[in-house]
């Protein structure tokens, strides 16, 4: 089963490289953006077939490596 | 006294910081990421790096490795461990000290001596050091960042260790060089035997290469350890 995850920082946490990557898309005529956010996505092909059980041991992956939750947060956006 | 430096893949200080030990009279043991056991010691250091490529978050998968399920009973049953720039990014993902090292402000490498000035002098580490320290930073990911509420907590236990400044200990923002809360430059744990930092005392310990504040650091570690 394949399971999806993307990994954003929190709000109040500064992205330098997001802010670089605006600048840059602006400088190339992408004008009208408020802000650019960098984040992560992995792509889990896990030996299990109970979504359910899959997703809650995606889940403890991101909680133990895959985020650290003082500045990211994860999503666990599809299960297939 | 007795000292270990954990190698992990990757780490390229690990020998600097045994040479720095050794001369000031710790008896070095270096032990592999992948070793279970820690040899008894009165200081662990994790030393400076880029431990498995930096991949994912700096620090992440060494902080798994199987020794460190030992360093950090050591750690949480009192022992001393310090960990240096690469070391401190590893301490804060294993969550012995708070917060978590971002990329730099200006996204730049910084390779330079900085002026540290000591924040909290009553600790093992830092007892009876009296001056402004030069040490050396080299670093990609040394923005300290941590959350209000663990900013809080972290001042009111006094667990901010040093602050980068300039050479006479002012520390202005405009002494910051990589965008740390509050000019941050190491932090330690709430009982203040893990002490986690970003600059190297290491490379800090021959007049005619460097400077000799380092010696002074490491010469004062081994006095208070006595």
């Amino acid at each position: 089963m394949k399971i999806s995850v993307i990994i954003t920082l929190k709000k109040d946490v500064l992205d330098p490289q997001g802010k670089v990557i605006h600048q840059t898309l602006d400088g190339m005529g992408f004008n009208n953006i408020n802000e650019v956010r960098q984040g992560k996505y992995f792509e889990i092909d896990a030996k299990e077939n109970d979504p359910k059980k899959a997703k809650d041991k995606v889940e403890e992956m991101c909680k133990k490596l895959l985020a650290n939750l003082v500045i990211e947060n994860y999503k666990i956006i599809d299960a297939q | 006294m007795k000292s270990s430096v954990i190698t992990f893949p990757g780490s390229n200080c690990d020998r600097d910081m045994d040479v720095a030990l050794k001369k000031f009279g710790f008896k070095n043991k270096m032990v592999w990421h992948d070793d279970v056991e820690l040899p008894k010691s009165d200081l662990v250091v994790l030393p400076g790096g880029f431990s498995y490529g930096d991949y994912l978050r700096c620090g992440s998968m060494a902080s798994k490795s199987k020794i460190m399920t030992s360093v950090i009973n050591f750690a949480n049953s009192g022992g001393m461990v310090m960990g240096i720039c690469n070391g401190f990014q590893i301490l804060v993902e294993t969550g012995l000290v708070p917060g978590v090292l971002l990329r730099n402000k200006y996204l730049e490498f910084i390779c330079k001596n900085v002026f540290v000035k000591i924040n909290n002098k009553k600790n093992t580490y830092f007892k009876n050091i009296n001056k402004v320290l030069e040490f050396h930073i080299a670093h990609n990911e040394g923005n300290y960042f941590c959350t209000k509420d663990q900013l809080k907590e972290i001042e009111d236990n006094e667990q901010v260790a040093i602050n980068y400044c300039d050479k006479d200990g002012k520390t202005e923002e405009q002494f910051n060089p990589n965008g740390s809360i509050k000019n941050i430059a190491g932090i330690f744990n709430k009982e203040k035997n893990v002490l986690g930092m970003m600059p190297h005392p290491e490379r800090m310990i021959d007049h005619s290469l460097s400077g000799e504040d380092g010696s002074l650091f490491f010469n004062n570690l081994i006095n208070n350890l006595k």
